[in-house]
């Protein structure tokens, strides 16, 4: 069995109806199955709402365990655009040389360490700790930190045998209120004090505004780093033949990025609430219900992508929708790029070959499908080159 | 060799010269404010959207059903948009005038 392959549980639904539907905690999902509807879907803001209930557009929803909104993508605009304008800046931050070069240190010295080891475990002793340390970068915060989160495990909100851990959430949510409260407002410092100092609309942020974009700061790009960081190493492990072409033409890493984020689509999917009754794809939908943008569906839409099940390196054309679409997508997608170009560009300098030993498959459940997001363990012996 | 004029948001043309590539990459290399180009120029962030004069478009020529389709929902797209990524730099450019897109 080929364990770096991503299945496409949803061609069928996809193709003859375009809709699928599923029960989260009895508040129902109608799933959009194709690229165009989930473009449109997202774009069409008035009708189809982030701004609801704090945790209801995410699925599994969230609302039993939290009541603070993650701000912005639990805010609609015009509001949405006035926080984005304040946070787009300070997310380019990657783009620079010197975000890049420290970067480039972390992933070097923690390639070096797992060169070292016999074997690893690719999602704890690897993805996590480079997750964790990137994020101290985005942060502008002490490096040190990520010791502390990487104490908490691969995912801010669930655990082993609990999708809604509240305790676990209420751990991150503590300690974002404690680092709050410890910063003192300062546009050059840290994140907390950059937003300590900043205004939206002519007025500073509340406690509350500011606990609302750390947490998804934290909990939007945590999971989805480590899925495409274990999923990107389980990929050449397998395709050895593929580190060595990226070798030979360095000029496709751009492209090689934005395909292995297609194919192993990092988020399955979003939800929205539907503020009136309205139809997709000759599917009616009733207000006050949800809807969910299925990016893992929308980016296999053969329709559009040629070949969607391969990994096809330098692929040209890619309107993916990993990052989502429209007004909500990824503010952490220029930090999530880069990860993955510094992350290629060191295996290809230091790693020879990756020997999977043996893994464990992070399935979802979702009504009537079961989508492989990544791996809960994948244990490896990485040999240098 | 081709010389490019962008037109950014404020107004202010920024000339640039490239000989191969896509135009989106000559943008970024050259700084012209509001092209992005995020995902590196396979066409899926439209963060590169530019206005082609009227009478120039012929140079450019038409875009793809894929192109057409990522500028479909961009409030900003009209008859003349494209994505300049999308848009490879060949002698034939040379003049050529793109409006940054808002």
């Amino acid at each position: 069995m080929k364990n770096y392959q991503s299945s496409d549980p949803f061609k069928e639904a996809r193709v003859s109806s375009g809709c699928a539907h599923m029960n989260d905690q009895d508040d129902p999902v109608t799933m959009i199955l194709r690229l165009k509807d989930v473009r449109k879907t997202a774009h069409n803001w008035k009708t189809f709402q982030s701004g609801a209930a704090p945790g209801r557009i995410v699925i599994p929803s969230e609302v039993n365990i939290r009541d603070t909104r993650q701000i912005p993508f639990e805010v609609d605009p015009p509001l949405h655009g006035a926080f984005r304008s304040l946070l787009d800046p300070w997310f380019k931050r990657p783009l620079k040389a010197q975000y890049q070069e420290t970067l480039a240190q972390q992933v070097n010295a923690l390639v070096d360490d797992v060169l070292k080891a016999d074997s690893i475990d690719v999602v704890e002793d690897f993805a996590l700790c480079l997750q964790s340390r990137a994020l101290t970068l985005l942060l502008n915060t002490d490096a040190d930190e990520a010791d502390t989160w990487i104490g908490w495990g691969t995912h801010v909100f669930r655990s082993e045998d609990d999708p809604l851990d509240g305790d676990k959430a209420a751990i991150l949510y503590d300690y974002i209120d404690e680092k709050i409260k410890a910063s003192s407002p300062n546009p050059e410092g840290d994140l907390y004090s950059v937003l300590l100092a900043a205004e939206v609309e002519g007025k500073k942020l509340t406690h509350e505004e500011i606990k609302g974009i750390m947490i998804l700061t934290f909990a939007g790009g945590r999971d989805t780093v480590i899925n495409a960081v274990t999923n990107t190493v389980s990929y050449f492990a397998q395709h050895p033949e593929s580190l060595a072409r990226l070798r030979n033409e360095p000029e496709i890493i751009g492209r090689a990025i934005e395909e292995l984020i297609r194919y192993f689509t990092p988020l399955t999917q979003m939800g929205r609430v539907v503020t009136q009754d309205t139809q997709v794809c000759e599917h009616a939908i009733k207000a006050d219900s949800r809807v969910s943008l299925c990016w893992a569906s929308a980016n296999r839409d053969e329709s559009v992508f040629e070949s969607p099940n391969d990994v096809i390196l330098d692929r040209k054309l890619n309107p993916h929708v990993s990052f989502g679409f429209s007004h909500h997508n990824c503010l952490g997608a220029t930090h999530a790029r880069q990860i993955m170009r510094v992350l290629i560009e060191t295996l290809m300098a230091k790693v020879g070959s990756i020997d999977i030993i043996d893994f464990e498959e992070n399935i979802e459940y979702l009504g009537e499908f079961e989508r492989k997001v990544g791996f809960h363990k994948l244990h490896v012996n990485i040999h240098p080159r | 060799m081709a010389k490019i004029t962008f037109m950014t948001q404020g107004n202010i043309p920024v000339v640039v010269e490239g000989e191969s590539g896509s135009v989106m990459a000559l943008a970024v290399e050259n700084n012209v404010a509001g092209i992005d180009g995020d995902c590196g120029g396979v066409c899926s962030c439209a963060t590169c959207h530019v206005h082609v004069a009227q009478e120039q478009y012929a140079l450019v020529g038409e875009a793809s059903e894929i192109e057409k389709d990522m500028l479909e929902l961009d409030d900003d797209a009209n008859e003349y948009s494209r994505l300049c990524c999308q848009i490879n730099i060949t002698p034939a450019l040379d003049g050529l005038v793109l409006t940054v897109a808002g």
